[in-house]
This record gives C-alpha cells, sequence and structure tokens, in this order.
C-alpha cells in the first residue's frame, strides 16, 4: 500500500513526532524495534501476503501486498529472479492449471494482472469487479472465477479474453477462492457475515451467519451454500489431494457476552470446519485454541500431500498449528460435538505449534511435503519450516527496509495478539484488514444485551475525534489505549511508544476507492437529488428545517461529521445513554448494519424504521424514491 | 430400402394439409395429459399464483409458501428460511446465475442455491412490499409493484424507481414487467403499457384508444384496454392481457382478442406468455387458452360439469370439443410455464402439468 503509507505522512504528525522521539531514545534498549528516521514517512515494505510454488516446483513466487509487487524467487536458493510489479493493493493470486499463467488480483484498482511466467512479465490487465481478492481458473482452462469483496460475488471471466461473463452471489465479503481436486467445484469463503435474514422483531442481538459457496466450475451456477453458523470472518479454504477433506480457516466471535469477559474465553474461538467424504454428511467445527495458546486470526490452510497433517497460519499469534490428521478424524468422529467451546479439545489432533515472524498469512508446501513456505507479511520475511521436525529451518528475507518505521511498528501492534489477555485477540480480530467485521458486538461490562454496538471502519478515522460512538474518547490513544485496556487486552497494555505507533498506523488508514462514485468525479443524477436533500434547509411542505435536524449539519465535513454529540432518537431502552456522536460517512455503504447498535440492517432502515420522529434529520417528508436518492449521495460520499 | 414412390409423398402431405379442412376435423392443437398437484401430494397450498421452470425444477408460487418440486418431491420455503412473504405472486429465473426472484406480498425474495435474501420497502429501495410482477435482463432485475415499478442492479444495489414522476404512468398499481436488452414493458393497472427503451433510455406508453371505456369502437386500432395485467415481450412482438380482452402489437399494428371475435374462453385475462411472435398462451378465469397464430385451444375444467374439457377453435370460429380424460387443476388459471413441449400450469386450486401427447 505505497499511497497509503504517502498517506501518512503527514497523518499522524503530531503523534508520530512525539513517537519518534521517545522511539529514538527508546531504541537503545531495545534492539529489536529499529527507528525509521521519519515515523510516518513512504517505505515500500514488502508486505508478503501470499505465497506459492510453481506447478513445477522451482520458484516461489511471493506476493507483496506493500510493495505491490509478485516476487520471483529461486525455490532451492531463494534468489531473487524478477519482481514483478502488478496494480494496487494485490490481495490474491493463483497459477492457470499448465502453470503457464499466473493471475494476481489489485484489490484497490479492481484489476487482474495476467503474468506470463515464461517472461515474468505482465502481458494483461483486465478490469474485474469491485476489490478482485483471489482467483482461480478452472481445469479447462476456459474460465477464471475472481472473488470480489465489496461486491460480494464471484465473478466469471472468459478465461483468455477476461471478458465477463456473469456474476454469482457469494458471501459478503467474498474473497478466498479453492478449487476441488477434481476441478469440479470452486469453493468460495467471505468474511464478513451474511446480511441477516427479515425479522418481525428489532433485536438486533444475533449470531453472525456465513457459508461457504460451492460453484459447479463447469456450468458456473452456485450449487451449494454450506451455512457456517455464529462464524463471521473465513478465510483461506484447502482440500486433501484425495479430495475427501475440506479445511476452511475462520473466526468464531461470541459477540453476545460482554466482550469485559475475556477471561472467561469470551472473545473469540478460532476454529476449523472441516467437510468432505472424511467428515461425513454434516461439516464439522473444531478449535485450534488451547487455553492459554490462542490460535489468534487463522487465515492459510494447507494439507501435506499424504493428507498426515493440516497447516495453519495465525496471523495474531504469529504461529503455524500443526494438525495430525488422523487423530484429527479420529477425535471427531468418537467424541459428540460441539466442540468449538472446549478449549481441551484441540490437545487430541493439534502436535505443534511453531513460532513465525509477525503476521504469518500465506503458506504453500512444496510437492513431497518437505518444507512449509509461511509469508510472514509484517516482517518482510518467509519461514522456512522442516515440515519432519516441525522447525524453522531457515527464513528467508526480502529485500527491503532494514528499519522498522513507527508507522510500520504500529501496523504490527495492530495485527498481533501479543497484548490481550492470553493473546486471545488483536486490533485485526475484529477489525479485519484494518477495516471492520459486521458484527455487533457487547463490550460494556454492564450486563448481558446491555449497550450492544456495532463495530466500525477504521478507514478514514484521522480527525474525526471524538471516538467510540459516545464519543467518550476524546483521541485515539485513549481509546486504544486504557479503553481497550480496560475492555479488551485485560491485560497488559501497550507502553507509550507502542500507543503512539499504533495510533499513528490507526491515523493513517486512508479510505478505499469508493466504488459508488463516478470515475469523471461527477455525480449521477440521483446523486445530484440526493444531495439536495441532504442538504436542505426547507422540508417538502416549505416549513424550515432547523439547522441541528439537517442531514449537513451533523455530518458535515469531508468525512460527514461535525464531531458532536447529539440524541438523534435512536436509544434503546438497554442503551446507558442516547448521546451519540455524529458518525463519519466515510465507506459508509460497506460498513451495515447501521446506527450505535447495529439495529438498522441496511441504510434504508435508518429512516424507514428508526426514525419516526425526524430526530435523525427531517427525512418522513420523502416520497421512497427521494429516499433512494438521498442514499445514493450518501454511499457516494 | 425400397424409396417410397412421390405420389404417395404427395398424397401423404396432401392429406395432412387438407386433410382437416376436407373431412372437417379441427386443426390439430396440441393436447396434454395434465397431472394436478394439490396439498394432497405435496403443495403447501392449492392456491397457486405462480410457476417456474428451471430445467428439472419446477417453481410454484402459493399462498403459503414457495414450492420447489424437484427429483418427484415438494420442499418449502417459507418466511422461517427468510422468505419475504408467505403469498408468491410472481416468479422469475436469472438463467446466467440460476438464482430465482420471488415477488410476494410481502417484499421480494432472492433465492440462490438455499439462500434467501429479502428486499421490502423498509430494508430497501423497493417501493413497496406488494409485488406483482418481476422480470430479469442482465444484472438488472426489473419489478412491478402496487407503487410503481422499480430497478433493481444487482451489482451496484442501485434502485431506481418508475412511477408517476419521472414516467407517463397515470396510476402506479403495476401488475406485471416483461424485460428484454431491448425492450421493457410495464403492464399498469388502469394505465397501459408502459415501454422503456433501453438504449435511449425514453418512455412511450400505450394506452386504449376509447379510453377507461369497455368500448371498442374500432377493431385494432391500439391497446384493448388501460386495465392490463401482464405483458409479454418476444421475438419483439408483445403481448398484453387485460381484464377486458388480450391485445398483441408488432411495434406498427395492434391486433386484439376478445371472446367474441377469437377462441379466448374470457375476457378476464389474469396472466399471458408469448411462446415467440406467433403463439401465445392466455390465462384466464374460464380456462387456459392457447393460440397458435391462427387457432385456439382452450384446456380447462368443463363450466357446467367440471369435467376436463379442449375445446378447438379454428380461424373460420368453428369450434370443436376434443376428447380428453384430463385437464388443469381449476379453470381459475393465473400463470404459465413451458418445460420444453410440455406447460405447468397455475390455478386457483392447485398446480397442473400438462405433458404433451403424441398426435
Amino acid at each position: 500500500m505505497r499511497r497509503r503509507l504517502q498517506t501518512g505522512v503527514g497523518a499522524g504528525l503530531g503523534i508520530g513526532l512525539a513517537a519518534l522521539a521517545g522511539a529514538l531514545f527508546a531504541v537503545a534498549f531495545w534492539t529489536d524495534r529499529p527507528v525509521h528516521a521519519n515515523a510516518g514517512d513512504a517505505v515500500d515494505y514488502a508486505s508478503p501476503l501470499e505465497v506459492q510454488l510453481s506447478p513445477d516446483g522451482a520458484r516461489l513466487y511471493v506476493l507483496c501486498q506493500q510493495s505491490e509487487e509478485v516476487r520471483v524467487l529461486d525455490a532451492a536458493s531463494y534468489a531473487v529472479i524478477r519482481n514483478i510489479a502488478v496494480g494496487r493493493v494485490p490481495r490474491g493470486f493463483s497459477f492457470s492449471p499448465d502453470g503457464a499463467r499466473l493471475f494476481v488480483t489489485n484489490s484497490w484498482d479492481d484489476t487482474l494482472s495476467v503474468i506470463d511466467t515464461s517472461t515474468l512479465a505482465v502481458v494483461a490487465t483486465w478490469p474485474v469487479g469491485a476489490e478482485p481478492s483471489s482467483v482461480v481458473e478452472d481445469r479447462a482452462g476456459k474460465r477464471l472465477f475472481v472473488a470480489n469483496r465489496i461486491s460480494n460475488d464471484v465473478a466469471v471471466l472468459d478465461a483468455q479474453t477476461g471478458v465477463e461473463e456473469k456474476r454469482l452471489l457469494a458471501g459478503r465479503g467474498s474473497s478466498y477462492l479453492a478449487l476441488s481436486p477434481d476441478g469440479s467445484r470452486i469453493y468460495a469463503t467471505h468474511v464478513y457475515p451474511n446480511p441477516p435474514r427479515v425479522q418481525t422483531d428489532l433485536d438486533n442481538r444475533r449470531e453472525p451467519e456465513s457459508e461457504i459457496t460451492v460453484i459447479d466450475a463447469a456450468r458456473a451456477v452456485v450449487v451449494d451454500r454450506m451455512p457456517l453458523h455464529a462464524i463471521a470472518g473465513v478465510f483461506h479454504l484447502a482440500f486433501s489431494a484425495d479430495g475427501r477433506l475440506g479445511v476452511a480457516a475462520e473466526y468464531h466471535p461470541k459477540n453476545l457476552v460482554p466482550l469485559a469477559h475475556l477471561e472467561h474465553g469470551g472473545a473469540f474461538a478460532y476454529t476449523l470446519t472441516l467437510f468432505g467424504a472424511d467428515v461425513g454428511k454434516a461439516s464439522v467445527e473444531v478449535p485450534l485454541d488451547e487455553l492459554e495458546r490462542y490460535a489468534s486470526q487463522p487465515f492459510g490452510v494447507a494439507i501435506a500431500p499424504d493428507k498426515s497433517r493440516i497447516y495453519v497460519t495465525s496471523g495474531g499469534s504469529e504461529i503455524v498449528t500443526v494438525i495430525d490428521v488422523p487423530r484429527l478424524l479420529r477425535f471427531i468422529h468418537s467424541h459428540n460435538g460441539p466442540f468449538v467451546q472446549d478449549l481441551s479439545a484441540s490437545t487430541n489432533y493439534v502436535v505443534a505449534r511453531i513460532a513465525v515472524g509477525r503476521n504469518p498469512r500465506g503458506l504453500t508446501l512444496t510437492r513431497d511435503g518437505r518444507r512449509l513456505f509461511v509469508a510472514n507479511r509484517m516482517e518482510d520475511t518467509i519461514s522456512v519450516i522442516d515440515t519432519r521436525t516441525n522447525r524453522v529451518a531457515s527464513t528467508i528475507t526480502l529485500a527491503g527496509p532494514k528499519t522498522i518505521s513507527s508507522l510500520r511498528h504500529g501496523e504490527q501492534t495492530f495485527y498481533t495478539a501479543r497484548y490481550s489477555f492470553q493473546g486471545q485477540i488483536g486490533c485485526s480480530s475484529c477489525h479485519i484488514d484494518s477495516t471492520f467485521d459486521g458484527i455487533t458486538w457487547n463490550l460494556e461490562p454492564d450486563g448481558f444485551g446491555r449497550s450492544t454496538v456495532a463495530n466500525k471502519m477504521l478507514e478514514g478515522v484521522k480527525d474525526t475525534e471524538p471516538y467510540k460512538w459516545t464519543g467518550t474518547n476524546p483521541d485515539i490513544p485513549t481509546e486504544c489505549g486504557p479503553r481497550t485496556e480496560k475492555y479488551f487486552w485485560r491485560s497488559e497494555t501497550f507502553d507509550n511508544l507502542t500507543l503512539a505507533d499504533l495510533a499513528t498506523y490507526i491515523r493513517s488508514l486512508p479510505p478505499r476507492p469508493n466504488r459508488w462514485r463516478l470515475a469523471n468525479g461527477e455525480q449521477t443524477p440521483a446523486q445530484e437529488r440526493g444531495q439536495e436533500f441532504f442538504t436542505r434547509s426547507v422540508d417538502k411542505f416549505g416549513k424550515p428545517i432547523a439547522e441541528s435536524n439537517r442531514c449537513s449539519y451533523c455530518h458535515s465535513g469531508e468525512k460527514g461529521t461535525n464531531q458532536k454529540i447529539s440524541d438523534v432518537g435512536t436509544r434503546k431502552p438497554t442503551d446507558n445513554t442516547g448521546l451519540l456522536k455524529a458518525v463519519p460517512l466515510t465507506e459508509i455503504a460497506l460498513t451495515a448494519p447501521y446506527l450505535h447498535d447495529g439495529s438498522a440492517r441496511t441504510l434504508e432502515e435508518i429512516w424507514t424504521v428508526y426514525n419516526p420522529d425526524d430526530k435523525h434529520g427531517r427525512t418522513n417528508d420523502l416520497t421512497k424514491d427521494e429516499l433512494n436518492d438521498l442514499i445514493e449521495y450518501l454511499r457516494a460520499r | 430400402m425400397k424409396k417410397p414412390c412421390m405420389f404417395a409423398i404427395l398424397l401423404t402431405a396432401g392429406m395432412t394439409m387438407f386433410g382437416g379442412l376436407a373431412f372437417g376435423a379441427p386443426p390439430e392443437m396440441p393436447r396434454y395429459r395434465f397431472e394436478n398437484f394439490t396439498t394432497a401430494n405435496g403443495l403447501p397450498d392449492n392456491h397457486v399464483y405462480s410457476v417456474l421452470v428451471d430445467g428439472d425444477r419446477i417453481w410454484a408460487g402459493t399462498d403459503n409458501g414457495l414450492a420447489v418440486y424437484e427429483n418427484h418431491a415438494w420442499k418449502t420455503y417459507t418466511t422461517q428460511d427468510g422468505l419475504a412473504h408467505r403469498a408468491v405472486l410472481t416468479l422469475a429465473l436469472d438463467k446466467e446465475s440460476g438464482d430465482v426472484w420471488a415477488g410476494t406480498m410481502g417484499g421480494l425474495s432472492r433465492i440462490s442455491s438455499g439462500r434467501i435474501d429479502s428486499f421490502t420497502q423498509l430494508n430497501s429501495g423497493l417501493s413497496n412490499d406488494v409485488v406483482y410482477g418481476v422480470s430479469v435482463e442482465g444484472e438488472n432485475v426489473w419489478v412491478a409493484t402496487a407503487a410503481g415499478g422499480c430497478r433493481l442492479n444487482t451489482r451496484t444495489g442501485q434502485w431506481t424507481l418508475y412511477n408517476e414522476r419521472n414516467t407517463p404512468m397515470n396510476e402506479i398499481w403495476v401488475y406485471g414487467v416483461s424485460a428484454t436488452p431491448t425492450k421493457v414493458y410495464y403492464a399498469v393497472w388502469g394505465s397501459g403499457v408502459l415501454e422503456y427503451d433501453q438504449k435511449t433510455g425514453r418512455w412511450d406508453k400505450y394506452d386504449d384508444p376509447d379510453g377507461e371505456t369497455e368500448m371498442v369502437l374500432f377493431k385494432d386500432q391500439g391497446l384493448i384496454h388501460e386495465i392490463v395485467t401482464s405483458v409479454s415481450y418476444v421475438d419483439n412482438i408483445l403481448w398484453a392481457a387485460t381484464y377486458f380482452g388480450g391485445s398483441r402489437y408488432d411495434g406498427r399494428y395492434w391486433h386484439n382478442f376478445l371472446t367474441k371475435d377469437s377462441g379466448l374462453p374470457s375476457n378476464f385475462i389474469n396472466f399471458l406468455k408469448g411462446v415467440d411472435g406467433k403463439r401465445a398462451w392466455f390465462c384466464t378465469d374460464k380456462g387456459l387458452a392457447y393460440y397458435d397464430g391462427v387457432n385456439w385451444a382452450v384446456y380447462r375444467p368443463s363450466l357446467t360439469d367440471g369435467k376436463p374439457e379442449m375445446m378447438v377453435r379454428d380461424a373460420a370460429g368453428k369450434v370443436t370439443p376434443v376428447a380428453v380424460t384430463t385437464a388443469p387443476a381449476h379453470n381459475y388459471v393465473l400463470g404459465i410455464d413451458f418445460q420444453g413441449s410440455d406447460i405447468w400450469v397455475a390455478t386457483a386450486k392447485g398446480l397442473s402439468h400438462g405433458i404433451r401427447q403424441k398426435q
């Protein structure tokens, strides 16, 4: 994210300079933490996110998200062969079945880079859907399937021309794809929970629901949706070579109990969903965690060629968990589930937890299963694990800065779980990829079901203080420091320098490109009409709208907030207060559910259901099409 | 094999072509053996508003859920599964994705491989929860509601509403919609047919030249009546159903159908579906009618004794009964769809599978 870092130059200047001064002092005492000359400088870290071996095993391809390139290494010597520049913020890549082409999804410019693996050059760049995150080609070489995170679908493209054939509805935040070993099915996961079903009550306390979307590769239609109850955040999925065992890495949030109950194991279970013939008719969810040995933020999954082991990276715990497959299968077939709340279960099948680098993500095995490569995103290294000894045999250091900027350190802090009670959670457990998680949480220790709050997007959060829905935290260091210590970590918090770096990182997060804006910067007719409603001072009956009741008063300025506290009539009996901060409108289209407690499942419901008295802006004089226009304007903010 | 002599071929062809007229037999019209489904054999409700053929699957929109028939068994989706409302009035298939769109009395539902997402006037940009018609065209889903028409772009999530404020729609009670890449037609109850040109973005309107009356001063002068219940645009031909007769429009000329001058069993037409530019099926309150461009056939239980009945009307207006042993479940017909040469028929008292018989 080169550009993101650049925007961060001035982003956290105040905090950054303070951090710099402190950090320069601290460096003498903490040699593990070298400091870059300028805290917020643009630094091209590689940030390896995914790693793959070429089909012949000769080359190691590393997808570097921050330097926006694919680095090609010799798989034996680890010598660099070529660095190939791709698009903005690449997120996923995969080979064509014959290995002749490598496809890369560029998530921030909505393109797909096609790399010729013989020349190691980008030979085509195709436009795809909104925030493409992973790609697979079918065995016939006929179609490409691309998971689009923002448009919540899987696009089907002609593999030779890149022309889009159609879109298939996937889960919300569609992100990762896997082709079954026989090539007949494509499995898609997603990182945000699916929209809740229509309900007749107003209950916003609900467990998330997710799915694994199963696509028939030949017909390019969805043929099944495997339900994942109480799961939010599903990442990579892998199959055994015989196709009898499928494994998906996922988060199982416990959002219905106060997060203050973290000491009771109350925040997340980090789990795998197992499915396939080896498992039986129904899928089975098994925990990776053990008491005081959590596997926070599982991401990548690989299965040994002989199906003896499953390997799972945990970005927050900075480990690779090694699972004995025969023992795992014996366990699930000889015990009655559910297992997810059982912190003793994993001792039956986890045989090793291998410490690797910071924020390990993608991983890949050699064809003989002897070596496992792990991309340590926040360390610019690749851990090479000897699978016979379950030890890191060597570490490949990718070219790049040798120093760690405050920004980088802040990002490392954001993604690690090392600060929380028993290492259960990190900031990124709830703010997936520095965004949000689509879940309504019960954070406060004031009773079950009281003061539930919807998690919000972090991008663009700079200069929108105060923070927290009630606006009681005056700045990011307060939000991320004492508040986090009290409600989240339940244990040691960050030292001041780390907190300053974390704040610098959070303040550096820019909004991603808004897909509802026209490329030429102009507004659609609906957006223009909507803006008139947003800024109007007179209602449709000619009556003046009090300044404080105009949309544009509370949601003023570039980010759509006047940063003031007011009561917009959304207080519920379970809330301690109705005084809430005007929420920024940044990327509002992406961040359902809405209102402080997530009770509005869609933007429409903010006004059709939860604004009966016009306290949340004068809207009840609007017709349905006028309200639609207002929403079109808001989505393009 | 010995070649048949030319005389024999010509004789056979001649008898086939002219035999009917020569011997007074009715024209050959498709015959069906109807197998009827009711609550007795798995339907969740006998009142079937709509039917949709999806390959080997049959979807039936009933008054008590959305039923799907597959592998000789019925499965029913209800509000418990996320369906917007129990009463499913209309169905459409997205042939690309395989998703089914169901218009209900309480919103619009998308059924995608078992997952149901529902859109209502409260949680989405849908103009009204009573959805009478739905049609899928590319990435757009066109909807007919009790408060105007809508278009949902499934890629952007944008809703566009069509009503009296931005179209020549006098009434906003929209009963049906037929969308194609070139034209979209809305059937408006009391406001004729609205035409949307996809290329120009312009609207046009077709009204009954006789106004809101039941008079027909000049036959084939224009749309037969303002109260339009259903439209079907196929092969550049518009078929329109009203409660006072049917119409066919080729872009230049109208041709209207009334009981007095066609084989329609009733002018009260709930629904119609064109097979192509020449042939169409009419779902009336007095039976199911098929028009092959010249002749008519009516399939129903007899209005007098309830016995299966098939009547054929030739171009000269001669009506001839055809002996049949089965008929659709009821003569109040609400919907039809095609499965190869078979038909599926939604009626007020059951769903019927018309299995085409060799003739």
